[in-house]
């Protein structure tokens, strides 16, 4: 069946901010589908908040709205574009349910907009439980047993019928917010009452728990007329009970036998089948290991993390088939891309074995629970390909950027063999590591796996691993265990370390044996056909696939660029946005692009992005691997974040020339001592400060130049280990933490100015600057630029600051030998311009501030960096002029997903997305941010807590007054109280944590509170009053401002803010 | 222990001994299916031949009585990237590697089998040979694998005396199926339908087969070139003109068609593997199938008098079904019963059924 010729005007729903469980596969399921939509010679309205996405790009869609993803926008750019058809299944839980609700709220049918792939019915059946319950029971498939409640009451009477431990699932969120194991009556009033209050339907399940079962997902696709295949089995190698999400996951199944596997398989296909689904889905199922019993646990049926995994894992480009099954096309009818001659109606099949590791934020958030359950923790993921299972294991270890190089955890070695058995049971994101010591103290396989439920065939592979440890721990270094051990993906650096050489002894010892990596090609089909994709992956294999084509034009230069890893707080989708927009800038200039990264989730590991894609761990050593098969031109590190900055200095050393700003440029940067010696020669001020190694030197430093001071490590990103300390004791307290992880790198304090912080980026020829805007942060110094509303253009900056900004940033450009980009953050203290930190590299704010001004400045900068000059480029230099757009940017938090981090803000970064407001005033623009994020505002009549710390109280008696004069209740703790009092504010006083019910905490649960005001004391310490506010709030879905300024800006929206006057902005037309 | 594979084109692959310790010369093909070695090991279609699994993970769950779909593996030799030292699975009765020592199936390890696969899809099946001696000349051991040619591998695998296999549950018919080298999962699929099976060697009188008033024939998969096997195929006409429905996948099916005056030629690599696509041409579409097999029903030569062409690959277009004009007749070049692979298509055994009921086209 061809294409549906009366499909002319897509619309597609992007699914928002980066949060847990909702990452940047939607951006490369959202890319790819616009693509092949536009390619179909279809139109497609574009709607994301997100203005970090390549999916937002004028390139990507024809009409793009940044706005925020509810009804009444949505209905706005339906009313105003007027699309015939709206494909749902491409932006998340976020995008289907939007769809689900503008079909049952009778918008699209208002409109005339049809549903285009799977039917509002099947969704339906799918997402609901009950629904889903149903049809499976009707199809005869497996679930398991289960309820559905709507009151905690319900949950007890089920739970107490069918057997504790249950598990509790809310209906329609994402990542299983609000899930959990409950093990008694109590852990189940408490999981219930929170799932019932974040699902949007007040709905959980609640199901007997088979946590030990083997989790097996697959992603099959159907098309209208009803062919059927399977794209990818997953086989997870934490059994049922940690979220897929959060478990590592292998690539295809290992461990299931050819009858349980097509056991499953038919399940999976059986269900899409009767569910008619058209597109692609996602079925997860459970496997009990000692029998073919089998349950069906879920369905999904819209792309998914899954899905790009799976997409990434064969090669097979899911999204973009979607897409053309939407439009009408069957299977038999879309190109395979890979073979060019095969059809999309086939099963991939590999040849090698595929790794994901999650990667959990506990590094940045070291108070949280590492307790791995049904709610989705990690922020992002790697991936790796291999030949052996161990391979792929060892290389998705190194592509994390943890202080972990393998199997080996430093510290667990110092742990008696009591606490490893203790800590087996433990369900956390180190487990692996305390498998594998298990293996090394000896305790049996057999015995790990009763307690771990780890299938045996995994643990045996570890053992394998902690076997050739010990090898090379003996000296043992002939060539048959080398090539063995590089087989296994041993680094060379690590086989160095095991038996006492360097990195480069053991390089020339495998090299004088000839074992040297070798190339292997993703091509869909186990080589069955020939196949042209340019997607490689490392083995040590005989036979080298990454060889240039005969014929291969050789006067396009060489590229190479490296991307930035697994997402993660503080180096998310924007630096892919960067790398990505690289790639195409060298491609129009006639370079051979090539691109190394290892995050399945993202565009830039589309292997239809790049002329040659290499899905490898970023270190040094796999990095030259890459670099002695394409002798590159040039590399291009400062699109990758600190990835790929990292890497400067080993490119050098390997003699690969670094395009743009030099390594050594990179260094004077990040070194304290040529930093301020440049600062000085450029006569730019900043705080004084010192640096220091030790907690005695901290305390000393901070003494001299004075209370309150910015302590933080120096090579660091997102301002992780960053504080502000106010006394002696705090530094001794952050030194003990930062001390956790090794610092190679010296501890930096400095005095910490509270003042109005400003951020440029800019590039820079070598002698001209051009800086596309002055962003203002609402939050004042103090808050991690990250985490702090942004405001383009700036409000409060006056023309003078703007010249001595253009200054000090062309200055400092020249002065560290910037070719490319820079970015640097003020304060503007007492109406001087201080320089806070400077960084030559792409910034998280390119990719909006390129959005709203229209410079396209990654692409600029690429050209920057092979010679050209700015003044031929047509955008002019120095400052851009503003427009007459303001554009706020918003942080987003995932703390519901989190327990037990602190959601206030401080100097370390913890947000994990943004949204874009964009509007003709400041105030709409703020208005349209905030219900961006889903930021609720009190209303008139509502409630709002206030309760803040000293400093802050005289500051809050305004937007106190304020609260109250909208007819706001104003409840506050003693001191606050007395404070508002004093200043004859209104307020009722509500009892603190510590005192007797009804107190705040209670007050918080009970539903009646709109909004929270509550900054935090100082400190790291998760016992104080204020954390518990300030969790009550996120587990109670209340909004919190931890800022002052945040408040404020709150206060704005409300008293200036005009709903009815939103309007959507096509960015395109900008 | 070191092992050599050697090839009939003169490359050289160097690994380590797998199963038990002999020189085998064999025919190498290549399978691309990421589970069920031990159904591709035990299927008789590979007699004479060597397997290269493309998937580089193999044992990983180990060996056990009930996925044998023969008496024994008929592979002549195993070629593995990464053959696993233990197996783990619920039903596991013992590691794969004992297993090939058990029944004497050479193999090795350790080798590049994509560049082993790549070999074979652009130069073709060829002849080849593996030793696990330490000194051997390779042009001696090129005469060898020169010399060699799959030959008269139905009489070996066929079996020797009639075997009745009860139906599941009540016998509502009763099913000749011809054993060319059958695959048990076929039985069991007639079983479960409720057919009692009765297997016959494969150079049995088609005049045995009618006088025993059978309800319907099903004509097995099996080893080797069909053009070499004429007895069969002119007993097979016979059949083929009484009114007895007739069910035939792979060997049989490609048997039937020579029956017909149909040609068959044998394929550059084959299809071997788990994921092949046929379209089936009267409904318009598409499953994934089961397949194994090197030789193929030439599409030109198939007589529109006779039989019409049902299904076809979906990516190259060869001949994957056969709808005979004779009425009750079908046959399919790919493998329903799958074991391994998809199920998708196990509904031709219902189509059968229905035929033998006299309900069907």
């Amino acid at each position: 069946m061809p294409k549906n010729p009366s499909i002319q005007k897509v619309l597609v729903l992007g699914s928002g901010p980066i949060v847990i469980g909702q990452a940047a596969e939607f951006d490369y399921a959202g890319t790819q589908a616009c693509r092949a939509l536009k390619e179909e010679g279809v139109e497609v309205v574009l709607v994301n908040s997100n203005p970090a996405t390549i999916m937002t790009d004028k390139d990507i869609a024809d009409h793009v709205y940044i706005e925020p993803l509810n009804i009444a926008t949505i209905t706005q750019v339906i009313a105003m574009e007027r699309p015939d058809s709206i494909l749902p299944t491409l932006g998340g839980q976020t995008g289907l349910n939007l769809a689900m609700s503008l079909h049952e709220e009778g918008i699209l049918e208002q409109y005339g907009v049809r549903l285009l792939g799977t039917s509002p019915e099947s969704i339906h059946k799918a997402e609901d439980r009950q629904g889903f319950k149903d049809a499976m029971e009707e199809l005869g498939q497996p679930c398991v047993v289960s309820d559905v409640v709507e009151n905690v009451e319900d949950a007890v009477t089920f739970a107490g019928s069918i057997g504790y431990p249950v598990i509790v699932r809310p209906a329609y969120t994402l990542g299983g917010s609000g899930g959990g194991i409950a093990y008694d009556e109590m852990g189940l009033r408490e999981i219930a009452d929170r799932g019932i209050h974040l699902s949007r339907v007040g709905q959980v399940l609640i199901e007997r728990c088979i946590a030990g079962w083997k989790e097996i997902e697959f992603e099959v696709m159907r098309d209208s007329v009803g062919n059927v295949i399977q794209i990818c089995s997953m086989e997870n190698i934490d059994p049922v009970g940690v979220h897929t999400g959060d478990s590592i996951v292998v690539a295809p199944t290992q461990t299931l036998a050819n009858r349980e596997y097509q056991m499953l398989r038919s399940a999976s296909l059986d269900i899409i089948s009767a569910l008619k689904i058209e597109g692609g889905c996602n079925v997860q199922l459970a496997m009990n290991p000692e029998s073919f019993e089998y349950a069906v646990i879920e369905v999904n049926p819209r792309v998914s993390r899954s899905s790009a995994l799976a997409s990434k894992a064969t090669g097979y480009p899911i999204a973009k088939v979607a897409a053309k099954i939407a439009l009408g096309y069957t299977l038999d009818e879309i190109p395979n891309a890979v073979t060019g001659k095969t059809t999309a109606c086939f099963e991939p099949t590999v040849d090698y074995c595929v790794l994901k590791i999650p990667r959990l934020p506990f590094d940045k958030f070291t108070t949280a629970s590492r307790t791995l359950g049904t709610q989705m923790k990690a922020t992002g993921e790697v991936m790796a390909i291999s030949s052996s299972f161990e391979g792929a294991l060892m290389k998705a270890i190194r592509s994390l950027e943890l202080p972990v190089k393998s199997l080996r955890m430093a510290g667990l070695d110092e742990l008696y063999t009591e606490e490893i058995e203790e800590r087996l049971s433990r369900v956390d994101d180190q487990r692996l590591f305390v498998v594998s010591e298990a293996l090394r103290r000896g305790i049996s396989p057999e015995t790990i796996n009763k307690i771990t439920k780890m299938d045996l065939w995994f643990l045996d592979r570890f053992a394998n691993i902690v076997e050739m440890e010990n090898r090379l721990g003996q000296g043992t270094l002939d060539a048959d265990t080398l090539r063995t051990a590089k087989e296994m993906g041993f680094a060379d650096e690590w086989i160095g370390y095991l038996s006492g050489k360097t990195r480069k002894e053991i390089k020339a010892l495998r090299e004088s044996c000839g074992i040297i990596p070798s190339f292997k090609m993703v091509d869909t089909c186990a080589a069955e056909f020939e196949a042209q994709t340019p997607y490689y992956y490392s083995t040590f294999d005989a036979e080298n696939e990454a060889l240039d084509k005969p014929g291969r034009d050789s006067s396009r230069r060489k590229v190479l660029v490296l991307g930035s890893g697994p997402i993660r707080i503080g180096q998310g989708i924007e630096f892919d946005y960067c790398s990505v927009h690289s790639v195409w800038a060298l491609q129009r200039m006639g370079c051979e692009a090539i691109i190394i990264n290892n995050n399945p989730e993202t565009v830039s590991t589309d292997f239809d992005v790049a002329d040659k894609l290499y899905f490898e761990p970023l270190t040094a050593e796999d990095v030259e691997a890459i670099v002695e098969q394409e002798k590159p031109w040039g590399a291009v590190v400062q699109f990758g974040g600190q990835t790929a900055i990292k890497l400067a200095q080993a490119l050098t050393d390997m003699g690969v020339p670094i395009l743009g700003t030099s390594s050594d440029g990179v260094d004077a940067a990040e070194d304290r001592e040529r930093f301020d010696e440049i600062l000085n020669r450029c006569q730019i001020p900043r705080a004084a400060g010192r640096t220091v190694y030790t907690a005695e030197q901290a305390v000393a430093a901070a003494n001299e130049v004075g209370y309150p001071v910015l302590v933080r490590p120096s090579y660091v990103l997102g301002g992780q280990g960053m504080e502000i300390a106010y006394h002696d004791r705090n530094i001794e307290d952050f030194m003990r933490i930062i001390n956790r992880t090794v610092q190679e790198h010296p501890i930096l304090v400095d005095k910490y100015l509270m003042g109005r912080e400003l951020e440029v980026d800019g590039v820079f020829d070598g002698e001209d600057i051009l800086i596309p805007g002055i962003m203002e942060h609402i939050e004042r110094a103090g808050v991690h630029s990250g985490d702090s509303i942004s405001v383009y253009p700036s409000i409060h900056v006056e023309e003078k600051h703007k010249e001595i900004i253009l200054r000090y940033t062309r200055d400092l450009a020249k002065a560290l030998g910037v070719i490319g980009l820079i970015n640097i953050q003020f304060i503007l203290y007492n109406d001087e311009v201080y320089v806070i930190e400077v960084n030559p590299r792409s910034s998280r704010t390119i990719p909006y501030i390129s959005k709203v001004t229209g410079v396209p400045i990654i692409d600029l900068a690429t050209r920057v960096m092979l010679g050209e000059k700015l003044k031929d480029m047509g955008y002019g230099v120095d400052i851009y002029p503003e427009g007459s757009l303001y554009a706020v940017k918003m942080p987003v938090f995932s703390f519901e997903k989190l327990t037990d981090v602190d959601t206030g803000l401080g100097p370390e970064m913890k947000s994990t997305g943004e949204v874009l407001g964009l509007a003709e005033s400041f105030p709409q623009a703020l208005l349209k941010s905030f219900k961006g994020a889903n930021m609720k505002l009190p209303k008139p009549g509502g409630r709002v807590i206030i309760t803040v710390k000293d400093e802050d109280k005289a500051e809050i008696v305004g937007i106190a007054r304020a609260l109250a004069d909208m007819d706001i209740e104003i409840l506050a703790t003693a001191g606050t109280a007395d404070t508002l009092e004093a200043a004859d504010v209104a307020c009722s006083r509500v009892a603190r944590v510590s005192e007797a019910s009804p107190n705040i905490l209670d007050m918080l649960s009970s539903g009646s509170v709109d909004l929270v005001i509550n900054t935090p004391t100082h400190g790291r310490k998760n016992d104080t009053d204020g954390f518990k506010i300030r969790r009550s709030a996120v587990e109670h879905s209340v909004g919190c401002c931890t800022a002052i300024d945040t408040a404020r800006a709150m206060l704005t929206v409300r008293t200036q803010g005009r709903s009815a006057d939103l309007r959507p902005i096509d960015i395109t037309t900008i | 222990m070191k092992a050599t594979l050697i090839l009939e084109n003169g490359d050289v692959f160097t690994g380590r001994s797998i199963g038990a310790v002999a020189d085998r010369v064999c025919e190498m093909v290549f399978n691309t299916s990421m589970t069920g070695y031990q159904e591709i090991l035990t299927d008789p279609s590979y007699a004479g031949q060597g397997i290269v699994m493309s998937y580089p993970l193999i044992g990983n769950y180990g060996v056990n009585d009930e996925d044998n779909e023969s008496e024994r593996p008929w592979a002549q030799a195993f070629i593995v990237r990464h053959l696993a030292r233990r197996g783990s699975n619920f039903r596991c009765q013992g590691d794969l590697d004992a297993y090939l020592k058990q029944y004497h199936i050479t193999g090795i390890e350790g080798v590049d089998t994509r560049a082993l696969t790549r070999i074979l899809r652009s130069q073709g099946t060829m002849n080849g040979m593996i030793t696990c001696a330490e000194d051997f000349s390779v042009e001696t051991c090129l005469e060898k694998i020169r010399a060699y040619r799959v030959q008269d591998t139905v009489r070996q695998v066929t079996c020797h005396a009639p075997c009745v296999y009860p139906a599941d549950g009540q016998q509502k018919l009763r099913v000749a199926l011809m054993d060319y080298g059958f695959k048990k999962n076929m039985v069991r699929g007639l079983q479960k339908r409720g057919c009692e099976v009765t297997v016959f060697p494969a150079y049995t009188p088609a005049q045995t087969i009618l006088d025993g008033k059978f309800d319907g024939v099903m004509l097995s998969n099996g080893p080797g070139d069909p053009a070499e096997n004429v007895e069969i195929i002119a007993e097979l006409k016979t059949l083929y003109d009484s009114d007895i429905p007739i069910f035939a996948v792979c060997l049989g099916h490609q048997l039937l068609a020579l029956a017909n005056g149909c040609k068959t030629h044998k394929m550059t690599f084959g299809h071997r593997g788990a994921n092949h696509p046929v379209k089936e041409l009267a409904s318009g579409r598409c499953f994934i199938t089961s397949q194994n097999h090197g030789y193929v029903v030439t599409p030109e030569s198939v007589d529109p008098a006779v039989a019409k062409i049902s299904y076809v690959n979906v990516n190259e277009g060869s001949v994957e079904g056969l709808e005979y004009v004779r009425p009750n007749c079908f046959t399919v070049q790919f493998h329903p019963e799958a074991a391994p692979g998809p199920q998708d298509t196990a509904t031709l055994f219902d189509h059968f059924v229905q035929m033998m009921k006299g309900g069907a086209r």
